[in-house]
């Protein structure tokens, strides 16, 4: 078998919605008999507070929803099944073994409400989670409250306005590379700043001059990614915080490419103030089709008294326990302390590995990019020449002028039995292809994929309408999405 | 490392490929001042064997049993085994967000099933994909209120779930909006004559909890109707979705006056396990003149060039990675596993059973509260009608169970908040009576 012949197609079976599949009168679940006296709810309740009669919902037999979502999951390409090489992503191996001790029951039923001392052994797993998170990015103080990456750019965003507060004045500006993520922008501006974009220089990174002119007392912080979306350290990061420090402005990290650096450098190290952390990216919690993630943020000593509350502490006995007590705390995020289940899976994670072993992630990780930036730069062409770490972007230009584009490009990779990477993003590049393959693809899937590019390009000069056509070979072709959100229709309705 | 599975022998090749001597060389774009030359300080690598036992001994030390009473937002319900068994399906928990919607029509559909289900549910014209959970869902239907008046004035009831509360302030502190509490009064419900006294059209939405944070049912229809009747919108938050199974859903009345706006809330009730406080999901449901402002994702449904039915996100141009800072919310992701365990919950207990379910649960609540009036020196506070929680003050002396309620409601003594689902046996509501009389 050649490595262009790895997708075949094969039965899939179509499916109706759930709520054209019914039958009245099937069960798939009994309730155990009422064991207390039974009694009229409407003695109860004002009659004209309930429900008249049951949902309308569909009558199902278990067997029936097994084999519907059993049926409409094989219509999904998962990590499982191979290569997911979407730049900034990091969708890498979920290691089985997460699942399992999420699922424990101790983790799975425990209440966040029970006395403290009856809860012990969650708080020392969040408490080591949030210890491993600081030695790790260098940083002093551990906050996992926040339910994602983009939440806890809010929480951290509103850590330095309390901060710039107490100290009389909250300043007006965040600056934000165009390079950034969407989520950086939207975050700054939901916390009340104005955010102004500073340009990338020729070499893919911020431009120090630029931001030279443009800081002033009015900025509070910048947000930077580094490695920043192209895969490009900030070779001048100690400069770019060093500038920011010397105005009274504090440094924020998106910290989704977290991957290329573990054991390696440190954010904590080169000034950063604030980063979160996508525990779904580097950390192995599994995507979930879109969520749940989990965006832990990790701050410096002056940031420390603004935490989300609760905080956990030990008491002089060795017992931990939430401490609500903090006045200058931002207040709460999200009820409760955050996406436990997730806390859990990624500390399994970073104890499965260790020291040596984190460091060996991030090396392969760098490798694995390289190696696909190596074999396809003949065909695709680089966007920047700079050196890269765990991911690489490339443009469509080579391709764009036989009026392939980048999403043809993504959707004929579907034929060729792989999921798309990232495409158009990020935006300083026109018809940006963004690669990360991460370090749990082996030589051979990369080798596979680097060959389905290069069939592509190829295809692309000599067939250019199989590729804008594409794809294929999967169960649906593109869907008319202009139209779809002409008239939206985002329920199913009885005809 | 054995989640990696390049051989030394495949570095070195592929280092050949690319030209280089060393994986070192490939990290020489980082200044050298800022490596870490050094281990990073952690626990050393645990093998498989050894993890189990670590996390085995930690999950040990947490009390589960089923007899500490505790609800109050977050519910123990019985959880059907067929859920884990579909959401374990690698296809469903390790598929990224169904961006390619030709190779992700399976969680694309689910997300269309949940979207139904929550809209029937509700009573609302459409949901959306989920979000993060109840409290942050709240607060993005503050903003999303605040978006269609441009009020900036909010009346929020005192029962509103405190947490949910706090972080709704931490997220309009800085937007300029205002929160300012409604009472509640001696039966447990929100002080209408207190609420009528005033309304003005200055308020961006009247907000409301039911079952409120005591477990009472609120009217509210009445409240909707008040609300607009000044010109105000109406948002109705849900902790407990399981009540939806037999309460009249706060979307749904032949008169469009007497519907909320907004539902919001959170779904665990239905499905999800409690695990510590997350992850669950929030759901948001509201008018379909509304949608354009609603935040989140939303799953769409549409057509291929062949005709063929097929399903995609859609409205995407609210969202932050097309719009950045004028974006409807800083939202990213949804809780789509979470979503797909509500949806195969209701797939498997059916309208039969969630009806059955709810009604268990104001039954077994109704003993409860009536064996502890009848054998015990405590009050129970607040006459109105209940789902499955209620606050029990106490003559003296802290229970080990329940939530103290001293750190939210000081004004209510020494009180507890106590909830009883159908996972109570009798029993153990009796020897929980019994544990309140010695």
């Amino acid at each position: 078998m050649s490595n262009n012949e790895r997708a075949w197609t094969h039965i899939s079976i179509n499916e109706r919605l759930l709520f054209e599949e019914g039958s009245a009168g099937r069960r798939a679940f009994n309730v155990p008999a009422l064991d207390v006296p039974a009694k009229d709810v409407t003695e109860l309740i004002e009659p004209e507070l309930l429900r008249s009669g049951v949902p309308a919902m569909p009558e199902l037999s278990e067997v029936d929803v097994i084999r519907h979502f059993t049926r409409i999951s094989t219509w999904n390409y998962h990590i499982d099944l191979g290569l997911y090489p979407l730049g900034s992503c990091t969708m890498k191996y979920n290691p089985k073994i997460n699942e399992r001790v999420a699922r424990m029951d101790g983790f799975a039923h425990a209440h966040p409400y029970m006395p403290a001392e009856s809860i012990q052994g969650a708080l020392e797993i969040q408490k080591t989670l949030e210890n491993c998170l600081a030695e790790i990015s260098g940083m002093d103080a551990v906050t996992l409250q926040p339910a994602a990456g983009a939440h806890g750019e809010l929480t951290g965003i509103l850590m330095i306005r309390a901060y710039h507060e107490s100290r009389g004045n909250p300043r007006k500006k965040i600056l934000i590379p165009d390079s950034a993520h969407g989520t950086n922008p939207a975050s700054a501006a939901i916390s009340g700043y104005v955010v102004q974009s500073i340009p990338s220089n020729r070499r893919g990174t911020v431009d120090l001059e630029a931001l030279r002119n443009i800081v002033n007392e009015d900025v509070a912080a910048v947000m930077i990614t580094n490695p920043n979306t192209l895969g490009i350290f900030e070779s001048e990061i100690a400069e770019i915080t060093e500038l920011l420090h010397s105005h009274g402005a504090l440094v924020y990290m998106d910290g989704a490419n977290l991957n290329a650096m573990m054991g390696i450098t440190r954010p904590g190290d080169f000034g950063i103030d604030v980063l979160h952390i996508n525990l779904h990216k580097t950390f192995t919690t599994p995507h979930g089709g879109g969520g749940p993630g989990a965006g832990p943020v990790a701050v410096k000593k002056i940031l420390e008294p603004f935490l989300p509350i609760p905080v956990i502490r030990a008491n002089t006995d060795g017992n931990f326990f939430f401490d609500y007590d903090r006045p200058k705390s931002i207040g709460k995020v999200k009820a409760y302390n955050g996406q436990f289940g997730m806390h859990v899976r990624a500390l399994c994670y970073i104890l499965a590995n260790g020291p040596e072993g984190l460091k060996e992630v991030s090396e392969v990780a760098v490798l694995n990019a390289n190696y696909i930036r190596a074999k396809l730069k003949d065909v695709f062409a680089v966007a920047f020449e700079s050196p890269t770490l765990h991911e690489v972007v490339f443009s469509d230009r080579l391709q764009a002028s036989k009026d392939v584009h980048v999403w043809d490009i993504g959707k004929r990779l579907m034929d060729y039995g792989f999921h798309p990477p990232t495409v158009s993003f990020p935006l300083i590049v026109n018809g940006a292809i963004m690669i990360e393959p991460t370090e749990t693809e082996s030589k051979l899937e990369l080798d596979a994929f680097i060959d389905a590019m290069r069939s592509i390009a190829n295809e692309a000069v000599e067939k250019p309408e199989l590729v804008t056509s594409a794809p294929h070979k999967t169960r649906i072709g593109r869907i008319d999405e202009a139209a779809a959100a002409r008239r939206p229709v985002l329920r199913w309705k009885p005809d | 490392m054995r989640y990696i599975p390049n051989s030394q022998a495949d570095r070195k090749q592929m280092l050949a490929e690319i030209g280089a001597e060393s994986i070192e060389q490939l990290f020489l774009g980082i200044p050298e001042k800022l490596r870490l030359r050094r281990l990073l300080n952690i626990p050393r690598a645990l093998t498989e064997p050894e993890l189990l036992e670590y996390f085995r001994e930690r999950s040990s030390k947490n009390e589960v049993g089923g007899t500490s009473f505790v609800g109050a937002g977050i519910y123990r319900h019985y959880i059907p085994i067929i859920i884990d068994a579909l959401i374990s399906r690698s296809e469903f928990y390790t598929a990224y967000t169904p961006y390619q919607a030709e190779i992700a029509q399976g969680t694309l559909q689910a997300i269309f099933e949940f979207q139904t289900y929550i809209a029937q549910l509700t009573g609302t014209e459409v949901a959306n994909a989920s979000l993060y959970d109840g409290s942050t869902g709240l607060a993005e239907a503050v903003l999303m209120a605040h978006r269609i008046t441009k009020k900036n004035r909010f009346l929020v009831a005192k029962t509103v779930h405190p947490e949910y509360r706090a972080v709704l302030d931490t997220y309009a502190r800085n937007l300029g909006i205002a929160v300012e509490l409604i009472d509640y009064q001696a039966d447990g419900r929100i002080d209408m004559s207190n609420l009528e006294s005033r309304m003005t059209s200055d308020f961006g939405a009247v907000v409301v909890q039911s079952p409120n944070f005591f477990g009472t049912i609120e009217n509210t229809h009445d409240i909707s109707e008040l609300a607009h009747s000044h010109g105000t919108l109406s948002i109705v938050n849900i902790c407990e979705a399981m009540a939806l199974g037999i309460l009249k859903p706060p979307g749904e009345d032949v008169s469009e006056q007497r519907t909320a706006d907004i539902v919001v809330g959170e779904a665990q009730a239905l499905g999800v396990p409690m695990s510590f406080g997350g992850p669950h999901l929030g759901f948001i449901g509201t008018r379909e003149r509304y949608v354009r402002q609603t935040p989140g994702r939303l799953v769409g449904m549409g057509t291929d060039h062949a005709g063929r039915r097929g399903f995609v996100l859609t409205l995407s141009t609210r969202e932050q990675h097309i719009r950045r800072e004028k974006a409807t919310s800083n939202i990213c992701t949804n809780q789509s596993l979470c979503a797909l365990m509500t949806t195969v919950y209701l797939a498997t207990v059916g309208p039969h059973g969630l009806r059955e379910i709810a009604e268990q649960n104001i039954l077994k609540t109704h003993y409860a509260v009536t064996e502890i009036k009848k054998r015990t020196e405590h009050t129970v506070l607040f006459s109105a009608p209940r789902f499955n929680e209620f606050v029990l003050q106490l003559d003296k002396g802290s229970p080990r169970i329940g939530l103290s309620l001293s750190r939210f409601y000081p004004e209510l003594g020494n009180s507890v908040l106590l909830c009883v689902t159908e996972t109570a046996r009798r029993g153990e509501i009796d020897a929980m009576v019994q544990g309140l009389v010695s």
